[in-house]
């Protein structure tokens, strides 16, 4: 009965999606008012100076430089020759979870860190093979991989100082001489009990390492901290929600936005004591501008999912926090969803550019958000200056500038006692966690992102805490056109798609841009790609052994070469189908992600494994 | 899953055949002291050196085992107890998939019963003193019933909350039609 049941539903699902793809081409619309590009060199986004250092061949912090624009400007490997592009060296990390993390390289040694437990490797660049120099081990609690939503990732260490700085799941940040492999000291930030883990990648910034925490489905409170770089004290911690007091507002709080501006909005727009299980973590990307002395950060998803339980804007979740580094005080903030909807969480990546502006230029993030538009954000006051959809929304018409908001669409509320369909963007957003390039050689940004919509229902979730925290059932599949992802080069200042790339699986992994005028990234299937920066064209491929959603470099080796490495290690939250041995025959497992990716076993298998490419001698 | 829906077919005809003879399962109140631990000897799939045998099962195990209220009792807690946000409707999430036949820590009820009440290293938390020993053997019930274990005539098709594999976004919430009615019709 049930199969006669699914086989109903399926060619239900098939013709509403039919109906979407005729009926709902257009894209919502864009109500921009940035100026006008005049074409030519001098009308591209560059990266902020400040935070874009010469390269020095080495990759010191996952984003590559404050401005997040992983992008090398190595320039051996180009489109006339990476066809030619073999494999020097690979390394098993002894892992079968997602692997989301770049390999660090710092003059000739690279570092490795990987999903829980969390080990982390030395390898020797300067010796054949790169033989291990020392392996660390933190040995975090095995019952945190219990309070990993998404799969126990790890999302990158950091270097700074002649120390390796990363995060554990079950919550601490460690500090490691770089040379010995001996720990210098380790902090415990986060409380499993509570249902916090840490999956981020720290950032060092004016002598302070920033960490947030994770556990936007457990109904934890979330925060950032900040750490002085030498001993790892705390130095300061601010909320994400509560009290103006414990989210670090005071006299220097100067929201754009007047939806952003009263006295404890972190209390006030939620129902009474709701924001102490209010989410609003911090588990994806943080950039630092060091002109302005700011960090840039965005909050995750308010808990619980349903929002029938959370009437209000849910103060300062699915929005974006500018801070001051040396003291935490928050100086804006934009909140982009408000009242979130669909775990459209906001913790994607600021890329830092200055671009075109009247006669001169301006300082702005760039943020490919999971609601489905493409930010660019005024940095010194939090003001949007334009947002476009980036693929297929139907869960809102727009941004209306005046006062920010984004406009829903009434009938897509998920209310207790019915179930919404064709939610798209799906819970995933457009874009999930995987961040973006930004070559300021074309001035595009190269997203790689989802084509997903959900059907879902709510109900009463009841808080236990160290229990997840949702209330929703989700379901999700491909959006209009069938392929469930896409690789987009969006040009910021024109605000469209140069090209895209129509991938059949999500695309869960990151992008690297390089000077050699390539941008590379892998596929859920294990697929890593080189396609050409200006036209998309695939130029070389290479079948890994695994489904890639980690981050790829670019460095140059000890002898001068420049070099394209990555780990593919399937997992996370669009791989928890394989890496979590999950079973297909509910659709909702994993969030709902399961019934968009249940072809995935048949296609991968588990196993992180780095692989190191080069052109042949 | 196909050999799993032959054998459930096959298990319906023969329960049709055998309902006339049938007396209906034992039933018993929610509220009857069950004993006051749970799950003493429940150890998992293992080896027992010397030519040794498996514990007995737990004398308990019967009263929940294949007991459609006690399934259906755990099917409520397993939404209310929030099991659902880390093993969704049996396919797993954030924990391991319970409809599939991988028994990490043993399929046995009594087993299951264990591992609920003392949580297991990866993750899965301890809900001894959070739940009450009845409630565990539900649960532990109602988790067997996920993988097809006991025998359908016993697992619940009234509507509580959730269902089990499909999920509300499928499958639009009937009207509840409580099982006697329809054997009067």
């Amino acid at each position: 009965m049930r199969s006669v049941t699914t086989a109903v539903l399926a060619g239900l699902a098939a013709l509403t999606a039919g109906a979407l793809m005729s009926s709902c081409n257009k894209r919502a619309a864009d109500n921009s008012t940035a100026a006008n590009a005049p074409s030519g060199a001098a009308a591209r986004a560059v990266p902020a100076a400040a935070a874009y250092p010469a390269d020095n061949g080495n990759w010191e912090m996952p984003s590559k430089d404050y401005a997040s624009t992983r992008f090398s400007a190595l320039n051996q490997i180009t489109p006339a020759n990476v066809g030619k592009l073999g494999i020097d060296f690979t390394f098993s990390t002894a892992t079968t979870h997602g692997f989301e993390a770049p390999p660090l390289v710092v003059d000739g040694t690279m570092y490795l860190i990987t999903p829980w437990p969390n080990i982390l490797y030395a390898l020797d660049l300067t010796k054949p093979g790169a033989p291990a120099k020392w392996v660390f081990k933190p040995n975090p609690a095995a019952a945190s991989q219990g309070v990993a939503c998404c799969g126990p990732v790890n999302r990158g260490a950091v270097f700074s100082n002649g120390r390796i700085i990363f995060n554990t799941l079950d919550g601490s940040t460690i500090a490691v001489d770089a040379k010995s492999g001996e720990q210098v000291w380790r902090t415990q930030l986060a409380d499993i009990q509570k249902g916090e883990t840490i999956t981020m990648a720290p950032l060092v910034a004016a002598g302070k390492v920033l960490v947030g925490n994770s556990g936007g489905e457990m109904g934890v409170r979330g925060w950032v901290a900040a750490l002085d770089e030498g001993s790892g004290k705390l130095a300061w911690k601010a909320y994400n929600v509560g009290p103006d007091k414990d989210v670090l507002i005071g006299p220097r709080f100067k929201p754009f936005y007047a939806m952003d501006r009263g006295k404890d909005l972190g209390v006030t727009s939620w129902p009474p004591n709701a924001w102490k299980t209010g989410g609003a973590t911090v588990w994806g990307w943080i950039s630092y501008d060091p002109q302005l002395h700011l960090i840039y950060y965005g909050t995750s998803n308010p808990g619980p999912w349903n929002p029938d339980q959370r009437p209000g804007d849910n103060k300062w979740t699915a929005g974006v926090f500018a801070r001051d580094v040396s003291t935490g005080e928050a100086v804006w903030f934009y909140q982009s969803t408000p009242h979130d909807l669909f775990d459209y969480d906001d913790i994607n990546e600021s890329i830092l550019a200055d671009i075109p502006w009247g006669n001169g230029r301006r300082p702005v993030l760039l943020r490919p958000d999971r609601n489905g538009y493409f930010y660019v954000i005024d940095r010194r006051s939090g003001q949007v200056l334009s947002a476009a959809p980036y693929g297929y929304v139907n869960t809102s018409t727009g941004v209306d500038l005046k006062s920010g908001r984004l406009q829903y669409v009434a009938e897509k509320e998920p209310k207790p006692g019915r179930v919404v369909r064709n939610i798209c963007p799906a819970s995933p957003g457009m874009k999930d966690w995987n961040p973006s390039a930004f070559s300021p050689i074309t001035g595009l940004v190269y997203i790689p992102h989802n084509n997903l919509c959900q059907d879902e229902g709510v109900m009463q979730a009841n808080y236990i805490s160290g229990t997840p925290y949702v209330g929703a059932d989700v379901k999700m599949y491909a959006g209009p056109g069938g392929n469930r992802g896409l690789f987009t080069a969006w040009d910021p200042m024109r605000r469209r798609a140069v090209w895209e790339i129509k991938e059949d699986l999500p695309v869960w992994s990151p992008a690297l841009a390089t000077a050699g005028g390539l941008v590379f990234y892998g596929t859920l299937d294990g697929w890593f790609k080189a396609v050409d920066a200006r036209t998309g064209k695939l130029l070389w491929r290479f079948k890994t052994g695994s489904g890639i959603i980690g981050q790829p470099i670019s460095y140059r080796g000890p002898d001068g070469r420049q070099y394209i490495a990555v780990v593919s290690g399937v997992g996370g939250w669009a791989g928890a189908v394989v890496a979590g041995k999950l079973d297909v025959k509910d659709p909702t497992g994993a969030l709902g992600f399961v019934n968009a990716t249940k072809d995935l076993p048949n296609k991968t298998t588990a196993g992180g494994m780095l692989y190191v490419f080069t052109l042949p001698r | 899953m196909s050999s799993r829906f032959r054998a459930s077919f096959i298990l319906l005809g023969a329960a049709a055949l055998l309902a006339a003879g049938c007396s209906r399962e034992e039933r018993h109140s929610r509220s009857k002291p069950v004993g006051e631990t749970v799950a003493a000897g429940a150890s998992p799939d293992t080896i027992f050196p010397g030519g040794g045998t498996p514990p007995a099962l737990d004398a308990r195990a019967r009263l929940y085992d294949n007991n459609a209220p006690a399934i259906a009792a755990g099917q409520e807690l397993f939404s209310q107890m929030n099991c659902v946000g880390c093993h969704a409707h049996g396919g797993g999430s954030m924990g391991p998939a319970l409809m599939d036949n991988e028994w990490r820590y043993g399929g046995r009820i009594d087993q299951i019963a264990s591992t609920i009440a003392e949580g297991r290293p990866n993750g899965m938390p301890s809900w001894r003193g959070k739940l009450t020993d009845t409630q565990i053997w539900e649960l532990a019930a109602y988790v067997r019933s996920l993988s097809g274990l006991p025998s359908k005539d016993a697992v619940s098709s009234r509507a509580e909350g959730m269902s089990g594999a499909s999920p509300g976004t499928l499958t639009p919430h009937g009207k509840v039609q409580p099982s006697d009615t329809a054997q009067q019709q």
